[in-house]
């Protein structure tokens, strides 16, 4: 590997600091990438040259002067495109906000660009992350970069290409059911959904306000524990960001598993889950077992119930949420003549897309009167028996393990027909979500077509220190190597 | 619990105009989810609180001091039609 593109955010970081290369170079490495895979797979809605190059030329000047901002300091990462970005376009992949150019930056994004990050651009993902595919974008799909007839996952897809290609170092994307973790488990790539309240929401797009989580997506455990540093922390900007000291998230990253207790989840280890998969979390499960940890089988009956819980909340929250989009003060305005109600009934129809749409109605429905109880509150029990299910867990063991996706990645087209079988793609990620723990994907190898296969470790809520140690750990032990074959500047454009 | 929709009411209180044809096949695949969703309804859950976050979620107070604002500016610019610093929408009834 002698293309800088490839680096890992800390080896990019050591060459910066030795004066061998610069920022420019970084970015020049990654927009020559980008100029090469962007055609196969569509990962960027915007690539912004301009904005990154005067960001890379800072971040040199400001070494140069001996000011350094740390872990990030001159490293390009991409965004996805339902991160408020000021002054950038920003569309959470939906018709509805075409053109629009948000006032603000979000704080994660204000915090990357204090960090010294060069933001080359927006990535692809579902319209407004609702979808585990990227197929659900307004402005067309991103493909998987290890198979370019197959999907990256979703939501965050277009992050979790650019991550996996080398067409940014490190990217961010937005976890509301497993939006990070499952495209990094379908591109081989890490992907972290953090403690819920740990990383601002302000300037994020809402999808399902308690759910949605801002993480990171890396090509090593260390460069995540660096993408999330530089993103957490307790905001003014968001009520439900936590206050209070910030995990030493990496503090752990040699100690190795000794001793360690790590409950597999059993329902998560069955029926639906492909046997390849199967076989090879089993088989990271044992090396866990041989570097000394405790692994052992725990059973957590409501994960059953999870999924469906989960497809009456988040739509319930995002039936809500986007009553903004309304063609009043920002985004798509209908031209239909009638009155102000009319024109936002069919801004709105014009805007969204089906899967959208299924959702806001799915979420309209499951809180209008006379069904609420019967939806929306049951759904929010089941969320109180998913807690307790990992309360107890965490009485017992240090993290829980299991597949992150219960397939590797299926072709385009193949579930675009049917929501449910869709729906399934989030069946070991959502508990997490609905709990508010971290999580976080680790590749562990390929299977027989040659696509990636993740691994999941959940951590109890702020245990990112524990989550990341098993997270290294697994790194070494099955040391996954591969990459690609469009991340190389040879392969032509098509 | 039978489940059924009155698709056209549901995509009013949602201010989203559909065709009858669209309607159609939302309410199907509505109908579809809902039989999953139903699932939940079989757990027994008598004496469970219902979790509506995932933390306990008490009032932020912070120093009610004078900071800056955005611009009107560049939030005006984004809007679909303005007139006098205001957004503008067509006739009310």
């Amino acid at each position: 590997m002698s293309d800088l593109a490839d680096l890992t955010i800390t080896e990019a970081g050591k060459r910066l600091r030795s004066g061998d290369i610069t920022s420019v170079d970084l970015l020049d490495a990654v927009t020559r990438r980008a100029s090469v895979t962007e055609s196969h797979l569509h990962a960027f809605l915007t690539l912004d040259g301009e904005g990154a190059r005067a960001s890379a030329e800072r971040a040199d000047a400001d070494l140069a002067k001996g000011t350094d901002h740390g872990p990030l300091h001159g490293i390009p990462v991409a965004l996805k495109d339902n991160m408020c970005t000021i002054g950038v376009e920003t569309t959470a992949s939906s018709k509805i906000l075409k053109g629009w150019k948000p006032p603000y930056d979000g704080t994660a994004v204000a915090r990357l660009k204090a960090a010294g990050a060069v933001i080359t651009g927006k990535t692809n993902l579902d319209e407004f992350a609702m979808g585990s595919s990227t197929e659900n974008s307004a402005f067309g799909e991103t493909r998987n970069p290890w198979s370019t007839d197959h999907v990256p996952g979703g939501s965050s897809g277009g992050s979790a290409a650019a991550a996996a290609v080398g067409s940014a170092f490190g990217s961010f994307g937005s976890d509301t059911g497993g939006s990070v973790r499952q495209p990094a488990a379908l591109c081989g790539v890490v992907g972290m959904k953090p403690t819920y309240g740990l990383v601002s929401r302000y300037g994020l797009i809402a999808f399902a306000s308690s759910l949605d989580q801002i993480g990171p997506f890396s090509r090593s455990v260390e460069d995540s524990v660096a993408l999330l540093g530089a993103t957490a922390g307790w905001d003014r900007y968001d009520a439900t960001s936590i206050k209070g000291p910030v995990p030493n998230f990496g503090g752990s990253l040699t100690t190795g598993v000794q001793g360690l207790k790590i409950g597999i989840v059993k329902e998560l280890m069955g029926e639906g889950i492909d046997p390849q998969v199967l076989a090879a979390t089993i088989a990271v499960a044992d090396k866990l077992t041989d570097a000394g940890a405790h692994v052992v089988e725990i059973s957590m009956p409501s994960t059953e119930y999870a999924l469906s819980a989960y497809y009456l909340i988040a739509p319930a929250e995002c039936s809500a949420n986007l009553a903004r989009f309304d063609g009043v003060r920002f985004g798509h305005r209908s031209t239909v003549e009638g009155t102000t109600e009319d024109m936002m009934a069919h801004s709105r129809a014009e805007g969204f897309g089906p899967e959208v749409v299924r959702r806001i109605l799915l979420g309209t429905y499951a809180l209008s009167a006379g069904y609420y109880d019967a939806f929306y509150g049951q759904a929010q029990k089941v969320r109180t028996l998913v807690r307790n299910d990992f309360t107890s867990a965490y009485a017992q063991v240090d993290v829980l393990i299991s597949p992150t996706s219960p397939t590797t990645a299926f072709r385009i087209g193949e579930r675009a027909v049917d929501p449910i079988a869709m729906y399934y793609s989030d069946v070991c990620t959502i508990p997490s979500n609905l709990s508010g723990d971290p999580a976080i994907s680790v590749p562990i190898g390929l299977d027989d077509e040659g696509l990636p296969i993740g691994f999941q470790i959940m951590a109890p809520a702020l245990g990112e220190e524990v989550m990341y140690q098993v997270a290294a750990a697994v790194e070494r032990l099955v040391e996954f190597d591969q990459r690609p074959a469009l991340a190389t500047s040879e392969v032509a454009p098509v | 619990m039978p489940v059924e929709i009155d698709i056209a009411r549901v995509a009013h209180l949602a201010r989203i105009a559909l065709t009858p044809e669209e309607l159609e096949t939302y309410s199907a695949q509505l109908l579809d989810i809902l039989e999953h969703a139903e699932r939940v309804q079989a757990l027994p859950t008598e004496g469970v609180e219902p979790t509506s976050h995932p933390l306990a979620m008490v009032n932020g107070f912070r120093p009610d001091e004078i900071g800056p604002c955005l611009d009107p500016e560049s939030f005006l610019s984004q809007a679909p039609d303005t007139e006098d610093s205001r957004f503008r929408v067509p006739r009310i009834l």
